[in-house]
């Protein structure tokens, strides 16, 4: 399995991971070190279990009661699929960041501070909540009405509303999942450079359907298939310039140069 | 050859014009008619209660003063003051909701955030057999069961055989899964994002619940609550058999006090003479009942009505 | 160990929070057990009045009529005892219900042990102490009824669900009560059932959208809101008083002089049961995929075609579901009928929609209200056989709506 050459050490990593959805197998043999401070993107047709990987990185997955996982997946050493691990102090490390903008329905100030409150937020909310708008460009455009409710902001609004949601848990990895598709083109852009200037802070590993969008952003790309059978499986993973321009598998060049199917 | 097989149509055969149907009209006005008979059935509600309150107002020795204000109920010695009444329909009311809010609320965030699916399957129908028993057993519970339990624990020199606490608690019991049900279809009605991005901040399950769901499902559980309460005011066996007879005005839940629909099933269940003041009182009764609820359940489905437009 | 160390919440708590987070589930899974408890508690409850111990004694000793033992008797003495024995009124009574002549002996020997012994509930005892105390009940009842015999007493048989009215309350039965039951709800699903789908068709798919349909849809919700006791004043009101010549059946040429007929009751519960059967039907048509009205116009239909050809069979499961579960309510409802019924003893079964009725609800109302102990056991026992009816009816609802989902699941 190629992986990518910088040695980094893994912000998290899989060990031949396999999730099922009762018997049927959706993804398998998956070993993904995912470097630290860097954009990775998962890309991959339909039904390739791409989704599915990244909920499993906080444990979303859980919610589904069928859904099981073989395999590890390693955080700072520990398997987060460990019995003894708590999964809600897993979220409050890797947070996410969803298909759909889903803003609470309450004020955006309460919507970013909710997060640190539950989790025993100490210092000064105001302070948290104005570092976060600014973080994730938003800042400027709510600052006047930060008791109005979340949902009375635009799709891309709201989505920028989720992310800073996101980083005011203080996370070390963000996921998001496919986090532009029900955008416009020119939110979709202000997620993207949003992404890009937040990969100096934070770990960021994002699925898309969209290959330009993993061409733009991301620093490293896996590439996801599917087999015969039906179970998802990573077939390449490096630097994101290199799958573009010189991927090593037929399948990868297939998929990246539209002749895939 | 397709062209000989296939003429085109001549145009004298394509009829497209309007023509006469005339099962299909005789049955938009039979079906018309069968939509306004309810609204019939309203009109002749209000006219009936307000003509014969209003007989009854005009009753030489009752005014619209004293029936509102009046603390003694006693129409046969010219005393006709609702206040009695009133107070011990709230007590009973209070009570039935004290039992069904937090019992109901709960049994809803059960099913719809707990329960797997098998288990939602097995509990909903006891629900749903819960809320199809007739009030006149949850009366008979009350005054065979609950009464003698609340006597036994709370003594029998304080506790009344006909009591408002023993008709409250039942019809708690009995609005149980209509608060339930109707809290779980708010629950329900918020978005599953919602709990995805609250787990991904790391918030424990309650916490979900509690801080995200509930508020969310506010507006459709404060819905379901006015409309419990209109259904504890109108519910007349329960306390027809457990809360007593013979109006009182008393705030002690422990004694016996007639309410609202009491009074008129017991008045109307004995052959009285029409045209008395007893019996045109009935009609007054029932018109505050009827504006009342009407009025609750006005405010619920307006405060419905919104949850629904927030999420779809 | 195992834990991930947060990054700056250190004390956040996170086991004392999961703690709390337990501790709440079960107070969720508690709500609704005690719930099931309730019910299970009242179910207990009722057929523990309906079955126990019963001490009973002859008002009448049998020695003062007749030196043998009644058993012994032949037919002939029976009547002869009968004949003697009774007054000439209460004979004619009884011969206006039966025959006494073509009775078989038993019955007869029943009748007279019955009109002339005179046999008396004197005391009556609930199941679980029946079961549990029963040397304690036996010593009582010897103690203080001495002559009386020690039953096992079932108030649920058979005889109970033949035998009507009586004051008193080991003689009383249900009959007349659920023939009335039965009667009323025949009128009011004659009445709601069509008018109620009838009413949702119109709504649903030929009232256009705007103003009126507005109006005559909040109007039906709430009419579903309104205390059932009113429809009982609205009853007693329009049916009972206006249209009393029409609902006593004088215009018909019958004698009754009273406007409380079973056609005035089964309309007043058909008018509470049509906003019910109108949401309900309503409901069961909005399932029905707009593709298939479409595709039913689409090759030349009509409105009514498409509606009784592929609307209404698709419909029809959830309509008839609805139907029923209103149904059940409407056999349930007691406090509409106290108003339009009124009178409280009625021992003639109903013949027809101008007969006076008493229903099962009714009756359970009026025995569970009377002071004697005794009618508390039959009140207990009324409650099973209405328990059983609501509950069948309820099974084929759910029944019904399983089927149903199971088919339209994709």
């Amino acid at each position: 399995m190629s992986q990518p050459q910088n040695n980094h050490k893994a912000a998290i990593s899989t060990r031949s991971l396999a999730i099922y959805y009762g018997d049927f197998r959706a993804v398998k043999d998956v070993d993904l070190n995912i470097v630290p401070r860097r954009i990775t993107a998962i890309i991959g047709p339909s039904g390739c279990g791409k989704s599915t990987v990244l909920r499993a990185f906080n444990r979303m997955n859980d919610f589904i009661p069928t859904c099981h996982s073989e395999g590890e997946i390693l955080y700072h050493g520990h398997n987060i699929y460990d019995s003894d691990v708590d999964p809600v102090s897993v979220r409050q490390h890797i947070g996410m960041v969803f298909q759909k903008p889903n803003p609470f329905p309450k004020s955006i100030y309460e919507n970013i501070a909710w997060g640190a409150k539950i989790n025993g937020y100490k210092d000064s909310l105001d302070e948290l909540v104005e570092d976060s708008l600014t973080q994730a460009a938003l800042w400027d455009e709510v600052k006047d009405n930060l008791t109005q409710s979340g949902l009375s902001l635009s799709g891309g609004q709201q989505q920028r509303l989720c992310i800073a949601r996101a980083l005011a848990v203080k996370p070390d990895i963000i996921l998001m999942d496919e986090p532009c598709s029900a955008l416009d083109p020119i939110a979709t852009l202000k997620i993207e450079e949003l992404m890009r200037s937040l990969s100096k802070k934070y770990t960021i590993i994002i699925v898309t359907h969209n290959m330009q969008q993993a061409a733009r952003v991301s620093d490293f790309t896996a590439f996801f298939t599917m087999d015969e059978d039906r179970a998802g499986r990573m077939v390449e993973y490096g630097e994101t310039s290199q799958i573009f321009t010189r991927p090593r598998k037929k399948q990868t060049e297939d998929y990246i140069t539209g002749r895939y199917g | 050859m397709s062209i000989v097989d296939h003429p085109l149509p001549r145009q004298s055969d394509i009829v497209i014009y309007r023509k006469p149907r005339w099962t299909e009209g005789f049955i938009h006005v039979l079906l018309f008619i069968c939509g306004s008979i309810s609204i019939l059935s309203t009109i002749s509600l209000v006219i009936v209660l307000g003509h014969d309150a209003l007989l009854f107002f005009l009753l030489p020795d009752v005014t619209l003063v004293d029936f509102l204000t009046g603390t003694t109920w006693l129409p046969s010695i010219g005393k006709y003051g609702v206040i009695p009444l009133v107070t011990a329909t709230l007590i009973t009311t209070f009570f039935a909701i004290s039992v069904a809010l937090p019992l109901g609320l709960s049994a809803a965030i059960f099913l719809s955030e707990y329960a797997s699916q098998r288990t939602r399957g097995l509990l909903k129908p006891i629900l749903e057999i819960l809320a199809g028993i007739p009030s006149v057993v949850y009366g008979f519970f009350a005054l065979t069961f609950i009464t003698p339990l609340l006597r036994t624990l709370l003594g029998n020199d304080n506790v009344q055989i006909y009591n408002m606490l023993s008709a409250g608690l039942v019809m708690g019991i009995m609005i149980l899964p209509l608060v339930c049900s109707m809290s779980e279809d708010a629950l329900f009605a918020v978005p599953h994002s919602l709990r995805d991005a609250a787990y991904s901040l790391g918030s424990t399950k309650v916490e979900m619940i509690f801080q995200i769901v509930l508020p969310a499902a506010l507006s459709g559980i404060i819905a379901s609550v006015i409309l419990a309460i209109s259904r504890a005011i109108g519910e007349t066996m329960i306390v027809a058999l457990a809360a007593g007879s013979g109006s009182s005005f008393t705030f002690n839940p422990l004694n016996a006090a007639e309410t609202m629909t009491g009074y008129i099933a017991r008045i109307s269940g004995g052959d009285i003479a029409y045209d008395t003041p007893e019996y045109n009182a009935i009609f007054a009764i029932g018109f505050l009942l009827f504006t009342t609820s009407f009025v609750l359940n006005l405010i619920g489905r307006r405060v419905t009505s919104r949850f629904r437009e927030v999420y779809e | 160990m195992g834990y991930i160390q947060p990054t700056y919440q250190s004390n956040s708590g996170i086991k004392q929070r999961q703690i709390l987070a337990r501790y709440w589930s079960k107070i969720f899974l508690g709500s609704i057990l005690i719930a099931i408890l309730a019910l299970m508690v009242m179910l207990i409850n009722v057929i523990n009045d309906s079955y126990g111990y019963a001490a009973i004694e002859y008002e009448y000793d049998p020695s003062i009529y007749t030196p043998k033992p009644i058993e012994d008797l032949n037919k002939v003495e029976l009547m002869k005892l009968l004949s003697e024995n009774l007054s000439t009124y209460r004979w004619r009574t009884i011969q206006q219900d039966v025959s006494i002549d073509q009775l078989e002996v038993d019955e007869i020997r029943e009748l007279v042990v019955e009109e002339l012994l005179k046999p008396t509930v004197v005391a009556s005892y609930s199941l679980i102490p029946s079961l549990f105390n029963r040397t304690e009940i036996h010593q009582e009842i010897n103690f203080y009824h001495p002559e009386a015999r020690i039953d096992f007493y079932s108030w649920l048989d058979f005889q109970f669900l033949i035998k009507s009215m009586s004051v008193v309350p080991e003689n009383s039965g249900v009959r007349t009560a659920i023939l009335g039951s039965l009667w009323i709800i025949l009128v009011a699903g004659i009445f709601a059932i069509p008018v109620g789908i009838g009413a949702a068709i119109y709504l649903e798919e030929y009232a256009p959208s705007g103003k009126f349909k507005k109006i005559i849809q909040s109007n039906i919700d709430n009419l579903a809101g309104v205390p059932s006791i009113i429809y009982g004043i609205l009853g007693l009101a329009i049916f009972v008083r206006v249209l009393k010549p029409l609902t006593s059946g004088t215009i018909f040429g019958l004698e009754l002089s009273t406007g409380r007929t079973i056609i005035s009751a089964g309309m007043t519960i058909g008018l509470l049961l049509l906003p019910v059967i109108i949401i309900n039907t309503q409901e069961a048509l909005r399932t029905v995929p707009m593709s298939l009205r479409q595709a039913s116009y689409g090759v030349g239909a009509t409105r009514w075609q498409t509606l009784w050809y592929h609307v209404l069979p698709a419909a029809l499961p959830g309509i008839l579901t609805g139907a029923i579960l209103a149904i059940s309510r409407g056999i349930g409802e007691t406090s509409p009928l106290i108003l339009v019924g009124a009178s409280s003893f009625i021992n003639k079964d109903p013949t027809n929609i101008f007969s006076n009725f008493t229903t099962l609800p009714l009756q359970i109302y009026y025995w569970t209200q009377r002071p004697q102990d005794q009618f508390r056991n039959t009140a207990a026992a009324a409650i099973l056989v209405l328990l059983i009816m609501l509950l069948s009816l309820n099974a084929v609802a759910i029944i019904l709506r399983n089927h149903y989902s199971r088919q339209s699941r994709p």
